[in-house]
């Protein structure tokens, strides 16, 4: 923040308008209300009381226009493929997408012989974080979530560390 | 009722008809000749000793040379239960419809039309039930070759290092 820093009185922060915004994006992700398959069963039951989704800010909308997460939960088959294009294009920008399990990362158990399944949601809409498992477990969801929080939040630190990685 | 009894009960009834026990595991089954099973399954359900008033599940096999249509069929009124079989050349696989018989038929019928491709004569509504409208093909057919692609998604991949391409970069 450079020269104005410090400038100011106690009690006065300065910092970017998109900072503060992104900032608040990442500690509310509203997802949309949408499951597909098994993974969706524990979707749920990280929504539940048990997991608590809420603690972390995100909690089902039933609306893709109230909504900035679409957790891909499970099995994409080619005739759910448009579809789930459609809600992607229906939410409003910025929006992230999670693909969670092995069904929406690359097909899982039906990657090989699956002649309905869509082999990684990926092929569809971009994806921002992957969750393997079959199903992962509420705890690898939450963290899969914090994850994507640094992502919103930090988006040049995480896209520096991708092409590192890479 | 046993299905050995029932069996005697329809010879009794429809004395032309060439009736089969199929004496399989863990049910045995009664086979009826294709082009009969309406007749034969309206006097199952209106019969009062019988009265199979429900159709548990319809469902079809593919049996390589011919498909065999399976009706499981209860009676809630009087608790017993059946097992009904027809064959069908895998040339002309044409059924005639249960649906106005029981109901239930018609979503079972367009399922079995569906991924094998059982045509069910009569039928007020034989479209796919599960597969889009624009598939090629029914998919639980033993000679079933998967399509190469779907609307521009490849269907298969053979060796775990071919991997899908991406339809995204990162920015
Ligand atoms: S990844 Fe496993 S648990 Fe999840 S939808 Fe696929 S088969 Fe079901």
């Amino acid at each position: 923040m450079g020269v104005l820093e410090g400038r100011f009185g106690d009690n006065i922060l300065i910092t970017s308008v998109d900072k503060v915004f992104d900032w608040g994006r990442s500690r509310s992700l509203w997802a949309v209300t949408f499951g597909l398959a098994c993974c969706a069963i524990e979707m749920m039951c990280t929504g539940a009381s048990r997991y608590d989704l809420d603690r972390f800010g995100t909690f089902f909308r039933p609306s893709p226009r109230q909504a900035d997460l679409m957790i891909v939960s499970g099995t994409v088959t080619f005739k759910m493929a448009s579809r789930l294009k459609r809600i992607y294009h229906q939410m409003a920008d910025p929006k992230w997408v999670i693909a969670m399990g092995s069904c929406a990362i690359c097909g899982g158990p039906y990657w090989q012989r699956g002649y309905s399944v869509v082999k990684g949601v990926d092929q569809i809409v971009p994806v921002d974080v992957y969750i393997p498992g079959c199903p992962p477990r509420p705890e690898a969801l939450i963290a899969g979530l914090l994850e994507l929080r640094e992502k919103v939040i930090m988006k040049e630190k995480v896209l520096a560390k991708a092409a590192q990685e890479a | 009722m046993t299905t050995e009894e029932l069996l005697e009960i329809l010879k009794a009834k429809f004395p032309g008809l060439a009736f089969e026990l199929a004496a399989t595991k863990p049910d045995s089954a009664i086979r009826v000749p294709a082009e009969k099973i309406g007749e034969v399954a309206a006097f199952l359900r209106d019969e009062p000793t019988l009265r199979f008033d429900m159709l548990m599940c319809l469902s079809a096999v593919d049996r390589k040379g011919s498909f065999e249509v399976v009706y499981h069929i209860f009676s809630m009124t009087n608790g017993h239960r059946s097992v009904l079989k027809v064959f069908v050349p895998t040339e002309k696989p044409q059924v005639p419809t249960v649906g106005h018989i029981w109901r239930t038929a018609e979503w079972h019928e367009r399922e079995a039309f569906d991924l094998m491709g059982v045509e069910f004569v009569g039928h007020p509504d034989l479209r796919r039930i599960l597969l889009p409208d624009d598939w090629e093909g029914h998919p639980l057919r033993k000679d079933y070759k998967t399509a190469e692609e779907y609307q521009g998604l490849r269907t298969a991949y053979d060796n775990l290092n071919d991997t899908p391409d991406l339809a995204w970069e990162l920015p």
